[in-house]
């Protein structure tokens, strides 16, 4: 009888110290600490759908449209060829040229009638010298990180780079002139995948 | 009708805001000094200041000219003494002439904007007028004239 009481005393005890525990352990779940939360915006992130809308991205910006106003040389590119400007017109710092060569003593506001005759915009330039923003060459992996980098991309944070894709110069593109192929999709192609890549994350595609 | 201010005068004229600058100076106004050579912004014979810029005037449009100040070859000085001009008639530059009057309102802005360019500064410059003669050589030689001329004229 005594063993029997002394074994049920265990007993109790045991269950007690269990029920502590187990108490415990389901409070310490309850805890903020320990509370795996839930990040909206990490919710949003997919890298797959990122990189997929980027390899479409990567088409547009590497096509002569793009590509021959973001060359690694201070001369612009000209072309469907991105051959070198004709005339050799130097980048200067900011972007718009030099002396009597500055991008807006030929190119108008507005495009030039004619084959192959100046594109036009009121704001037409290069990148300045200090950011280049060179797109000439990259690869897909190398354009998406710079394209996401303030000290690379013209001081951008992603609300201004969703924006830029109405920028006159970047519509430009798809309004090049006479005698010049358009970029590989339309501008609300690109933009829906602009702006795919950019909400989920940004990703670069691997290298 | 257009208002255009050319060579600090004020003209008023009846054409249509899409002509080519370059006519209106040449055939409206009568200041020829200025030619047609490309007619596609390549060569840079329709060179003259727009507020100071070497636009060609071939692929310009009128309408952007309004409200600004056009200079052509005519207006550049008082007396053909811009030190440009001046460089020009030393050197003796010209063979045929036809594309020296863009070739000057170019060396006249960077002159302007660099009083001691160098042989790159001009070639960056001066890049973008052709001379079917060839005569690149003495444009050089007299621009770095003309750059000596404006310094002394300074002193």
């Amino acid at each position: 009888m005594a063993t029997f009481l002394k074994n049920k005393t265990i007993s109790v005890i045991f269950l007690s110290l269990a029920s502590m525990v187990a108490l415990g352990w389901t409070l310490k779940q309850d805890d903020e600490t320990n509370y795996i939360k839930l990040d909206k915006a990490a919710l949003k992130k997919d890298s797959i759908a990122s990189v997929m809308a980027f390899k479409n991205v990567y088409k547009v910006l590497m096509s002569p449209r793009c590509v021959n106003c973001h060359p690694k040389g201070d001369v612009p590119l000209q072309g469907d060829d991105s051959h070198l400007h004709v005339m050799a017109p130097k980048r200067g710092l900011d972007g718009k040229g030099v002396y009597a060569m500055k991008c807006t003593n030929c190119h108008q506001p507005k495009n030039t009638p004619g084959q192959h005759t100046p594109p036009g915009n009121p704001d037409w330039h290069l990148p300045p010298a200090d950011m280049k923003m060179v797109f000439e060459g990259r690869t897909a992996h190398e354009l998406a990180k710079q394209l996401v980098d303030p000290a690379q991309n013209g001081n951008k944070n992603i609300k201004k780079l969703k924006e830029h894709a109405d920028d006159a110069l970047v519509l430009a593109g798809w309004n090049p002139g006479e005698g010049r192929t358009l970029p590989p999709m339309s501008h609300a192609e690109f933009k829906k995948e602009w702006l795919t890549w950019l909400n989920n994350g940004a990703y670069a595609p691997a290298k | 009708m257009i208002t255009l201010n050319v060579n600090n005068k004020t003209y008023q004229v009846d054409v249509s805001p899409d002509m080519p600058l370059l006519w209106v100076v040449r055939d409206t106004l009568g200041l020829t000094g200025t030619k047609f050579g490309c007619g596609v912004a390549q060569c840079g014979a329709c060179v003259l200041h727009l507020d100071g810029e070497a636009v060609r005037s071939c692929v310009t449009k009128v309408s952007r000219a309004e409200g600004k100040k056009i200079i052509t070859i005519e207006g550049l000085s008082a007396n053909n003494d811009h030190p440009a001009q001046l460089a020009w008639e030393e050197i003796d530059v010209p063979q045929c002439g036809y594309c020296h009057s863009g070739q000057i309102m170019s060396a006249a802005v960077l002159l302007r904007e660099n009083p001691k360019p160098t042989d790159k500064d001009i070639d960056d410059a001066m890049s973008g007028n052709i001379c079917r003669c060839g005569t690149y050589p003495r444009v050089r030689k007299a621009i770095h004239l003309a750059a000596e001329m404006q310094e002394k004229d300074k002193k």
